[in-house]
């Protein structure tokens, strides 16, 4: 029981992680319940679909289906991440302000609440497959207790759910007024993260350069494999024996992103009506 | 002009050159029983390679190896390639991340003989 807890909740701990943001991130914007709502269950359905297809996804464009499947999923969260925070730096001074006025419902924020139930999807989905193969695997070779392990598995799925909720509680003690330019830090380097991941099934699918395999190491720091390393790796995209082409990548998007917000921030605090 | 078109079949002879480099020779890990035959594979450093991982159980493994920055799902009863190097010598472990007590292996990159 206990081993399929811990290889459930490993897997579950990024989707949750990434959950956690969101659901911060969204704080107060009315309808954000039934769209969290709709991609958790799109994700959750998303991830039947990938485990159910997962051999034809293998076994498509000469073998690289899974890491071609992974990045495309990824380059759209990224893509989506970055829209939100952008958005956001447009946004986020009417929210603060909305929001401090009591009763004054939250519409601002609902434009880009699809584009975060889409990340919540895709978090979801990528790590939901595995946990569905996982399971069904103990369930259809039969083994030892089948019945234990599953329910191991399900207890380390109710464990991700927890981490989610915390996260998102823990974000909450931020003051409101710091909360959403916290947030958007967090969800840029979530973006940046995710890019960088990106590359990396590039690169292993042979599509992109790799530009130096592993630029430097820090596994005897903090490796990958343990949960701190895969809760930062989630987070922000942490990794102890970087690609070339993966730094690269997570730089010029956090620099992107970063570099815009501040410049539509600024335009605003100039020509914008305050 | 000669020279010109002396560069661009050199040219053409090198790309053809870098596009015909021998294959990579295809390498076999069976895992049976959640664990891989051969638990040790030893392979040539500083070049491509490709790796076949037949699963020829009946649960889907995901081959995790953070060594070599490969994680990849096989479904039961099939097979998946995998594309690693070039290798710089030495040791790089991997493991069926479904089944980690058992289905434990490395990878041994040896530099060619000059």
């Amino acid at each position: 029981m206990l081993p399929a807890l811990l290889i459930v909740f490993r897997e579950v701990l990024e989707a949750g992680l990434v959950v956690g943001i969101i659901l911060a991130a969204t704080e107060g914007v009315v309808g954000r319940g039934r769209w969290i709502v709709a991609g958790v269950a799109g994700g959750l359905a998303g991830a039947g679909l990938v485990a159910l297809f997962a051999g034809r996804i293998s076994e498509a464009f000469a073998g690289s289906g899974q890491e071609l499947f992974n990045a495309t999923v990824l380059i759209i969260a990224v893509a989506m991440l970055g829209w939100h925070t952008l958005w956001m730096a447009r946004h986020a001074r009417e929210l603060t302000s909305e929001m401090k006025a009591l009763g004054q419902s939250l519409k601002t924020g609902a434009r880009t609440l699809s584009a975060m139930a889409l990340v919540v999807a895709v978090a979801i989905l990528r790590e939901g497959a595995e946990v569905v193969l996982f399971l069904y695997g103990i369930a259809a070779s039969g083994g030892d207790a089948p019945g234990a392990m599953l329910v191991g598995g399900l207890c380390g799925v109710a464990l991700g759910a927890a981490i989610s909720w915390l996260i998102y509680r823990g974000l909450l003690a931020i003051p409101t007024g710091k909360l959403f330019s916290v947030t958007n830090g967090l969800l840029s380097l979530l973006a940046a993260g995710m890019a960088g991941q990106a590359a990396v099934y590039l690169a292993r699918a042979g599509i992109i350069p790799t530009l130096g395999d592993e630029v430097w190491d820090t596994s005897a720091i903090l490796a990958d494999d343990s949960l701190l390393g895969r809760a930062l790796h989630a987070i922000a995209g942490y990794s102890d024996r970087p690609m070339g082409v993966q730094i690269a990548t997570y730089l010029v998007i956090l620099g992107l992103l970063i570099g815009l917000s501040r410049v539509i921030d600024r335009r605003r605090g100039h020509s914008g009506p305050a | 002009m000669r020279f010109l078109t002396a560069l661009l079949i050199g040219a053409a002879a090198f790309a053809q050159s870098v596009v015909a480099a021998p294959p990579p020779p295809p390498m076999t890990l069976v895992l049976k029983d959640h664990r891989f035959t051969p638990a040790t594979l030893t392979v040539p450093a500083g070049q491509k390679l490709q790796i076949v991982v037949i699963n020829q159980d009946k649960a889907t493994e995901e081959f995790d190896s953070h060594d070599l920055k490969v994680e990849k799902l096989i479904t039961p009863n099939s097979r998946a390639t995998i594309k690693i190097g070039p290798l710089k010598p030495g040791a790089y472990s991997f493991m069926g991340e479904f089944h980690p007590q058992t289905a434990q292996g490395k990878i041994i990159a040896v530099a060619a003989k000059p």
